[in-house]
């Protein structure tokens, strides 16, 4: 942090300096000059001679550094905000926080930190030493104008700044509105394709969607013309402040040479400070990017850690869930309404249901993703919440749902499951899922997830399925193994699961229900609880939602 | 300059006018630098009274006006152009239609014709003013010096064309590297929104906070490799701050020298110094605002790349908003003018329960062949069938059978690239008094970020609040659209109230409820993803929806599949024998 500071004043040193090395070179030039016409001993201009040429060299050189430490500074800070970041995502937190636009306007938001300093900070201390500068100059040579100066520079790099501030968070409030209006506009057209073309109501909503345009169109005119005002009042600003210095100094009959040399000065002294109204706009937007970062620090986790976590039980893994109450939120439905459930070592059970049954939350339940409302979870006779969440992870984990394909090698994809692995374990584990044709095909080194346009959903699913293999944890748990995939796949796939885990203590969820009689036990869940439970061949015996959904993919896959 | 996006908004008349207006208030702006300088040297120099700084006032005046005009300018320019070429995308993509290649990355485009045209910002109101400034600010101040002091215009014309020659020496010399390492500064920068997105996976294989490690040293490497880019790409800047300053030098000092010998008057020394900067300025502006216009150029490139892709896909072109020929033809051979039974579909309204409805059509398909652009199995293959006026058929099959696709046929966004559809006897075409005889309830129906009430009315805008609640009741949606903050006026969609799987299809239903004017029921699964419950809801809506007209029902659940007269069995794009579907029922 020491050196982040270090390095953060000697930045703004720099730019301070460049923006002093031009006001020393207009300075001395007009000395230069006016004092040449009144031709003195050449003598009496070496001194002003080496100042310009020093301050115009310098001014350069001053610059380029000042540009390589701001951004060398900004970069180092937006690093340490990312890793912040990422260190207070990484305790599971609430479903809605982390939506897919929310994390992109979070990664974006941790460019605010750039924004802020090479934009906002650096800028506003160059320019602060500039004006102290030009105004103690003038002090020396008449303090009446150097008043003046002083005036001026405080409308432009003040008053005006703090008008744009303002205007912006004004502006900001109605333009943020009509911007999601616009935006959701956009979306119903683009996904509502069908549904508009079937009814005919294309027409209309691209109207309505000309409308939100033009309501935002003429919200961003008007703020635009704000932002035109606080420009043109900053060069009036600069102009008047000049004119009113020349007016004080010949009126109280300062010498030409004073005159000119306070005049350009002050004319200069205004380039640093200009640029602040902008600054101050954009400060708005980065003082909100900043606060909503602090608000996701700020969010408590989904679980709590316990203090003292308790040593992982040994043995071969027996889960037991009883009567587990889960709510996503408060005065919200229980996602589980009173599960219980018994996983012995080696046991199987296949967990089906309509979407939305709660059968994924079991899962998060199970990783310690969701904090029950009431109820418990038992490993090994340990509750879970005893254990440290890593810890109970490392003993169930597997397929999750939405599993993420990174921007890296096939093989890193695969071996971030198991860091250990050889190359005859990973051979196997794809094997398993059945995508060695793929892998050899495109190769391990390839790179995968760029544009997320290299992999198939089927592949997806069953680079995910390679991963929980290769982990191998003790309570193996998948997720709909066979999602997005064919038909004959899916029923390859799942066979030679069903075959491969045997003997493994496995909870399965799935919605096809081929192959399930290789199963334990089947437990149906609906609306959070469990309304059907035993083998196949009793549940296709009984009426209810099992049967009917057996008859249903008999009947569909033409069985 | 952006040769696509200059003829853009050349072609709209407010666009020129906004444009030409803004270029024009930024280089009369530059130009009144020249006469400042001329007030201010001669006050200065004691060769005008003080009175002049009138004029000066003056000239300070409209040039800050000339920034406001010009802000105002630009700002009418760029939100013209961008909702122009917003215009341009989503009449596009609508001419394109739904069938268009699921290739077409729905959410990028949502994001360019969205916030991605605000990149144009800064390349409309920032870039091409600056670029208008610096080809006339810059002959203006040279002719002035040469008309002042000979010597010193040299120096300045000497040393002008150093900018953008070595700035195209750096640029060049640097190009590939620096087009290497903002590549690779994209993928590092990318690889922090990677791990955030995949931290889930992370988490369940315990290696989440081995990562934090990863990142810290990708940032590392994403710094020095930045850092390294950024040390050659400010050369170019610093050429620019030393060519500008070096310059003031050069010739201040020899002016100073010749004032010494009294070879040159001071007002004009002094006209020197204020007019050199002021010839360098205006091509610093332009580079440090090229970076971002860029970024401006690529939205603009992005945009006329979907603007100019091919239109139409194989086959014959749907005309999305076409009218039909004005009669059709009944199954007895009488003709019936279109306008007739459709008279309350012109104004909007659906037809009063009771009123006469067009009889439900026969549909007929002969050999018909449908392909999709880009793939080399047909999607639907000689399939030909006949469904009779009021008869009820339930499509089965696998997913990717073709089972969508008929039903995509039968609404006209497809066109069969052989064999012929007959409603009627009549070879169908796929219009707006076509559509207006449908009602589509599709497997993922769309809810508009609007109210309940116009998420229902979609079909038939001119319907009123009781039709729309009769409508409602009808599908039991009444009974949660009651329950609604708003009840029918709460506006749904992202930002508005969420609804359930089952919910959205009992507004969907509501939909074609409230269309009674149609006569042909196009459901596309409407229970797949619902639990028991809500599906009977839905079978029990659909039945009563379906009397009096034809439905084609692409189905998976035995309930739904019992409510049809027929079940025809897709597989790999060719309908199945009715004999052998007679088994497994």
């Amino acid at each position: 942090m020491r050196s982040m500071r270090g390095r953060l004043a000697l930045a703004a040193a720099a730019g301070a300096a460049a923006e002093l090395a031009g006001l020393g070179l207009i300075g001395s030039a007009a000395w230069l000059i006016t004092r040449a016409a009144e031709q003195p001993e050449l003598a009496a201009l070496s001194v002003a001679i080496v100042g310009v040429r020093a301050f115009a060299t310098s001014k350069g050189v001053l610059r380029y550094g000042e540009r390589l430490a701001g951004h060398d500074v900004a970069l180092r800070a937006q690093a340490t905000t990312r890793e912040r970041l990422y260190r207070a995502l990484i305790p599971a937190g609430p479903l809605n926080h982390r939506g897919a636009d929310l994390l992109s306007r979070m990664v974006d938001d941790t460019e605010a930190v750039q924004d802020l300093l090479v934009r906002c900070l650096l800028p506003a201390a160059a320019a602060l030493v500039t004006g102290v500068a030009a105004v103690v100059l003038g002090l020396f040579l008449l303090p009446a104008a150097a008043l003046v100066l002083l005036a001026g520079l405080v409308v432009a790099g003040v008053l005006i700044p703090a008008g744009t501030a303002a205007a912006a968070r004004r502006w900001s409030a109605r333009i943020a509105p009509a911007r999601a209006d616009q935006a959701a506009r956009v979306a119903d057209l683009v996904h509502g394709a069908a549904d508009l073309a079937a009814y005919g109501a294309g027409g209309r909503a691209l109207a309505a969607c000309a409308e939100a345009d033009a309501r935002l169109a003429a919200l961003e005119r008007r703020q635009a013309r704000a932002n035109a005002t606080a420009t043109g009042l900053g060069a009036l600003t600069q102009g008047l402040t000049v004119l009113a210095i020349v007016l004080v100094a010949s009126g109280s009959g300062a010498g030409r040479v004073a005159t000119t040399v306070l005049a350009l000065t002050a004319l200069v002294s205004f380039e640093p400070v200009l640029p602040m109204a902008a600054a101050g706009e954009r400060l708005t937007g980065v003082l909100t990017a900043l606060r909503r970062l602090r608000e996701v620090r700020a969010t408590p986790p989904a679980v709590t850690e316990p203090t003292a976590p308790s040593p992982l039980p040994g043995g071969p893994p027996t889960v037991e869930i009883d009567n587990l109450v889960v709510r996503h939120g408060p005065g919200r439905p229980a996602a589980l309404d009173g599960v219980s459930l018994t996983l012995t070592p080696g046991r199987r059970v296949a967990l089906v249901g309509p979407s939305g049954a709660g059968k994924s939350t079991l899962l998060s339940a199970l990783m310690r993703l969701v904090e029950p409302e009431s109820g418990t979870i038992r490993l090994n006779g340990v509750e879970i919440g005893e254990l440290s969440s890593d810890d109970t992870r490392r003993m169930m984990t597997g397929l999750t749902q939405d599993p993420y394909v990174f921007q890296a090698s096939l093989r890193d994809n695969l071996r971030l499951a198991g860091p250990e692995a050889d190359e005859e374990e990973l051979a196997e584990a794809v094997r398993r899922a059945r995508l060695e044709r793929w892998v050899a095909r495109i190769g391990w080194d390839t790179v995968l997830g760029e544009d997320g346009r290299t992999v198939s959903g089927g592949q997806l699913q069953r680079l995910a399925l390679a991963r929980a293999l290769l982990n191998d944890p003790p309570v193996l748990l998948l997720d709909e193994p066979a999602e997005s995939l064919d038909e004959e796949t899916a029923d390859a796939l799942m066979a030679d699961l069903l075959d491969a885990t045997h003997g493994h203590t496995t909870l399965l969820v799935t919605h096809r229900l081929r192959g399930l009689e290789k199963v334990d036990e089947i437990v149906v869940l609906e609306n959070g609880a469990v309304v059907q439970r035993g083998a196949h061949r009793e549940l296709v015996r009984v009426p209810g939602y099992y049967r009917d959904l057996w008859r249903s993919e008999a009947l569909t896959a033409g069985r | 300059m952006h040769k696509d996006l200059v003829r853009l908004a050349l072609g709209e008349r407010a666009v020129r006018r906004h444009l030409a207006l803004c270029l024009a208030a930024a280089v009369l702006a530059g130009l009144l630098v020249l006469v400042q300088a001329e007030v201010l040297a001669g006050v200065l120099s004691g060769r005008f009274a003080t009175s002049a700084l009138a004029l000066l006032a003056l000239v300070v005046a409209v040039r800050a006006a000339l920034g406001l005009v010009q802000g105002v300018a630009a700002g009418h320019t760029s939100t013209r152009v961008k909702s122009a070429l917003r215009r341009r995308l989503l009449s596009r993509l609508q001419e394109l239609g739904p069938a268009r290649p699921a290739s077409r990355r729905s959410g990028e485009l949502v994001t360019l014709a969205g916030r991605g045209l605000d990149a144009l910002d800064p390349y409309l109101s920032g870039y091409l003013p600056a670029a208008a400034v610096a080809a006339v600010v810059p002959i203006a101040v040279l002719v002035r010096l040469f008309a002042a002091d000979l010597a010193s215009a040299v120096i300045v014309l000497v040393t002008l064309p150093l900018i953008p020659i070595f700035g195209a020496l750096v640029g060049m010399h640097t190009k590939a590297v620096t087009e290497r390492q903002w590549r690779a500064l994209s993928r590092l920068g990318g690889h922090f929104l990677d791990v955030i997105r995949g931290l889930p996976t992370l988490r369940a294989f315990g290696r989440a906070r081995y990562q934090a490690e990863v990142i810290r040293k990708v940032a590392d490497a994403h710094r020095s490799a930045t850092m390294r880019t950024l040390r050659v790409a400010f050369l170019s800047s610093l050429v620019l701050e030393l060519a500008a300053s070096l310059s003031l030098a050069l010739v201040a000092v020899p002016v100073g020298l010749r004032l010494l010998s009294g070879s040159l008057v001071p007002s004009t020394a002094l006209l020197v110094l204020l007019l050199a900067p002021e010839a360098y300025l205006p091509l610093r502006n332009v580079g440090n605002k090229f970076h971002a216009a860029m970024e401006g150029v690529a939205a603009a490139d992005e945009t006329f790349a979907v603007l100019d892709e091919e239109t139409a896909p194989a086959g014959r072109t749907v005309p999305n908003e076409g009218t039909v020929p004005g009669a059709r033809t009944m199954p007895n051979g009488e003709t019936v003018p279109a306008g007739k039974a459709v008279s309350d579909r012109r104004t909007g309204r659906p037809a009063q329960d009771g009123e006469p409805r067009g009889r439900a059509p026969e549909i007929r398909l002969e050999n018909v062949t449908v392909r999709y652009p880009g793939r080399s199995e047909a999607a639907l293959e000689d399939v030909s069938l006949v469904i009779s006026p009021g008869e009820r058929v339930a499509l089965v099959g696998e997913s990717g059978a073709g089972k969508s696709t008929l039903l995509h046929l039968l609404l006209g966004f497809v066109t069969p690239v052989a064999g012929r559809v007959l409603i009627d006897g009549v070879e169908l075409v796929a219009g707006t008094a076509w559509r207006e005889r449908l009602a589509f309830v599709p497997q993922r129906p769309h809810l508009f970020a609007t109210s309940v009430a116009d998420n229902i009315r979609l079909g038939s805008p001119g319907a009123t609040v009781d039709e729309v609640r009769a409508a409602a009741r009808a599908s039991h949606a009444d009974e949660f659209v009651t329950g609604l903050p708003d009840g029918y006026e709460t506006v749904l969609g992202e930002r508005g109230a969420n609804l359930s799987a089952g919910q959205r299809q009992r507004v969907a239903l509501a939909r074609a409820f409230c269309r009674p004017s149609a006569d042909l029921l196009l459901l596309d699964e409407p229970t797949a993803r619902l639990d028991g419950r809500s599906e009977g809801v839905i079978v029990t809506a659909t039945r009563h929806l379906a009397e009096g007209r034809t439905a084609v029902i692409v189905a998976h659940r035995p309930a739904m599949i019992d409510l049809a007269d027929r079940v025809i069995r897709i597989t790999d794009g060719r309908v199945m024998p009715a004999a052998l579907i007679g088994g497994s029922r």
